[in-house]
């Protein structure tokens, strides 16, 4: 069976990772040869010497005019055991917003090193982010051995500094592997030129990455969509009495007969059904898309969240979270946004920010305002109450949008932090809350 | 073209082969389209989704039945017709719409010809005009999402389109200035006069296409296949004669075996030689063939390395 995992690139400017991109389709025979021609006539035309496989992925004209990369672009290429899904972001134009949302979906981040730089200011802060998003697993390839002539000891060297910034900030599980984008040492195959190496090649440590975190060992969650009662509208006069609760299971596993809790009202009740349009399922589990019937008739509408009863969140109107600001105009204390959370959507007031983060140290700063790519701490007074969880024990219900009103645009990316910090509108000391880890 | 390759495992759609919690690849993503379609539905009033009988708006209207099973596909489809069809494939639509008791909407480019709001062009293709008829649809019937069967790995302009992407009020696309797109949190709020387009088979490849089609026994026009047809060659492609397509000049018209990889105006879309005559050849032929799907059959898109960009950037679906 064929698993889909989902990874993402980052790197600074120049460091070559256009070129690995390139290079990771064009050797597991991802790139066609149109494309390939394609490539070759335009590096002809701008007098390289070698076919630049960066051109692979520069797709929109700007970006070609002028050898940058504007925004996240999605890769897809396959082996045998595997799907990847590469969501390939930019290292320049606006780094933080492109790799937290490349990270947002990530099993894996890939960052670029180069081995003649090392470690350089924006490497941190790819890391710093890749840890605040939790992706799970970090490899960073040291590129351009070859310009190095190979040499162990100044990959060690590169190796070393990175595992220091990956202990200080935190980051559990990082590889790193000396390659050659350009000339594809140990990208696909383990080259002959690093006999000190004696790893796997890039694609071999993707192929072998770990699945997400075992459902089984997750709490259930299941945001409702919408509710499905066809009525008079069913095709089969069978289903015109028929109410199902729509969603994607959020984390965890679900058999009929199981106690749930409904939330925020807190009724309880049982699974009676799970369907899907192929037919009912014995038990369903994260990320399945599935339709749940409930022994009682109760009224469930979109934005509720159905959980098992052991370990339910409180929902809560305070959101105390991380945010990652991706507007051009900055946020400031007292302002209104929406907040869309799981399936969602209230509206909220920005009631502190308590400082942002200095990327380079992941230590906090005081400040009164957040602007585009900076990461702080809010909190934030919601108008209903969402069931958040900490972002560190799920992803999914522990992340959250903020919404411009006016435009409907998105403003920022937020992670849920902690177990309720603090009571319902119990005042919160400025210097305790400042003084947070990751 | 010679197939003998080892396929991956092919993996059944609705029945993992081994009881571990694990979804496989085309359940990932059969489970993300329909979360797509949910979410949009939820949060918008009039969706509309674009079904013009190839495989990938039939693939998407697939998912958009599993997704609100047993209650009717919630909204109506459309179709922008080039008038340049492949009949089997208009009997096709019109088949699928009555099986499933869906309203049809249809934008007609003939229409903007016939009346002078559009002009044919020298090369007589008709893709390129499909946009102000779609514009217009859109802004008649009030449509404020837009399901389109667009993927990712299509072209390189796609390759930066997000799964719902804003069209402002002209319907444009702006690649420099996109919303972020984070978790599995979609957004789709707009202002008024603009709308959203949505790609549930965004992160769906060729080859995962044609693997769901497999696994899910979706039915197809026969043009999909391999069969017996009236070509010629122009420049490299091999076209179909039919009404809008006639070999000029010295153009031979042979009988070829031939089947196409995707279905769009038939004067400018090429039919591929292939013996592939079901699923599983044209998966086994797809996963082993060196040309793009548009690079192989689609003249519009040769036009220039910017071609998909710039018919997006002014409201092309």
């Amino acid at each position: 069976m064929s698993t889909l995992l989902r990874l993402a690139t980052a790197g600074s400017v120049d460091d070559g990772k256009s070129t690995l991109v390139g290079r990771l389709l064009y050797d597991s025979k991802s790139v066609l040869a149109d494309q390939l021609e394609s490539v070759e006539r335009v590096s002809r035309d701008k007098g390289l010497g070698h076919v630049d496989l960066a051109l692979l992925t520069d797709g929109l004209r700007a970006e070609r005019e002028q050898g940058i990369t504007i925004d996240v672009a999605y890769r897809y290429f396959a082996t045998p055991q595997r799907t990847f899904i590469l969501a390939d972001c930019p290292g320049h134009v606006q780094y933080t917003r492109n790799t937290v949302t490349g990270s947002s979906t990530a099993d894996v981040l890939v960052l670029l090193v180069d081995v003649r730089k090392g470690m350089l200011e924006q490497t941190r802060r790819h890391l710093s982010v890749g840890q605040l998003l939790r992706v799970p697993t970090v490899i960073v390839a040291v590129n351009k051995i070859d310009l190095v002539d190979y040499d162990e000891a100044r990959y060690r060297e590169v190796a070393a500094e990175i595992d220091h910034v990956a202990a200080e900030l935190g980051v559990p599980n990082l590889v790193t592997l000396p390659v050659s984008a350009l000339n594809g040492d140990n990208i696909v195959d383990r080259s002959e030129k690093t006999p000190w190496y004696g790893g796997p090649s890039l694609l071999e440590l993707l192929e072998a990455v770990p699945p997400e975190t075992e459902v089984d060992d997750q709490p259930f969650r299941f945001p409702v969509q919408l509710t499905i009662r066809p009525q008079e509208a069913a095709v089969d006069p069978q289903y015109r009495e028929y109410r199902g609760y729509a969603g994607q299971i959020a984390s965890g596993v679900v058999r009929p007969g199981d106690e749930v809790v409904v939330l925020p009202s807190g009724r309880r009740t049982r699974v009676a059904g799970i369907d899907t349009a192929d037919g009912p399922l014995d038990e369903a589990f994260a990320p399945q898309s599935v339709t749940l019937r409930l022994d009682d008739d109760i009224d469930i509408s979109r934005g509720e969240l159905i959980a098992s009863v052991a370990g339910a969140p409180t929902p809560t109107q305070d959101l105390d979270g991380m945010v990652a600001w991706l507007s051009e105009r900055p946020l400031r204390v007292g302002q209104k946004v929406l907040v869309k959370h799981t399936t969602r959507t209230v509206q909220g007031i920005v009631r502190d920010i308590y400082g942002k983060l200095d990327l380079d140290t992941l230590a906090p700063a005081a400040s009164e305002t957040l602007e585009l790519n900076d990461l702080g701490r809010v909190r934030l007074r919601l108008a209903a109450p969402v069931m958040a969880e900490d972002y560190t024990t799920s992803r999914r219900t522990g992340s959250f949008l903020l919404i411009d009103p006016q435009t409907g645009g998105n403003l920022a990316a937020g992670m849920v932090r902690g177990e309720q910090a603090f009571a319902d509108g119990a005042a919160v000391e400025a210097d305790s809350v400042l003084n947070w880890s990751i | 073209m010679s197939i003998d390759t080892e396929l991956p495992t092919a993996a059944g759609v609705t029945q993992p082969e081994a009881p571990t919690h694990q979804l496989s690849h085309l359940q990932d993503l059969e489970s993300e389209a329909i979360h797509i379609f949910r979410e949009v539905v939820s949060e918008l009033e009039r969706p509309v989704l674009l079904f013009s009988g190839g495989k990938d708006s039939v693939v998407m209207l697939h998912l958009a039945v599993k997704a609100f099973w047993p209650a009717p596909v919630p909204f109506p489809v459309l179709h922008v017709d080039t008038g340049h069809n492949f009949p089997e494939v208009l009997e096709f639509r019109d088949r699928t719409v009555e099986r499933l008791g869906l309203r049809l909407e249809v934008a007609r480019v003939q229409d903007y010809l016939d009346d002078g709001r559009l002009l044919e062009r020298a090369d007589g293709t008709r893709n390129p005009l499909q946009t102000q008829p779609l514009l217009d649809a859109i802004a008649e019937h009030r449509f404020d999402a837009v399901f389109g069967g667009g993927r990712r790995d299509e072209e390189k302009a796609r390759a930066k389109e997000r799964v719902v992407s804003l069209r402002d009020e002209f319907g444009q696309w702006d690649p420099r200035n996109q919303r972020p797109e984070l978790w599995n949190l979609y957004n789709p709020r707009h202002r008024p006069g603009e709308h959203v387009r949505v790609f549930p088979l965004s992160n769906w490849t060729e080859l995962d296409v044609w693997r769901y089609i497999e696994a899910e026994k979706i039915d197809l026009p026969d043009l999909y296949y391999a069969h017996d047809r009236e070509v010629f060659l122009r420049d490299g492609m091999w076209l179909a004669v039919g009404e809008v397509s006639q070999p000029r000049g010295s153009e031979q018209v042979e009988t070829k075996r031939v089947r196409y990889r995707t279905v769009g105006d038939m004067s400018c879309t090429g039919a591929v030689e292939s013996d592939a005559a079901t699923v599983a050849d044209v998966i086994a032929e797809v996963a082993v063939t060196r040309i793009t799907e548009r690079g192989a059959t689609r003249a519009d898109d040769r036009l220039t390395e910017a071609a998909m960009e710039d018919r997006k950037k002014e409201g092309y679906f």
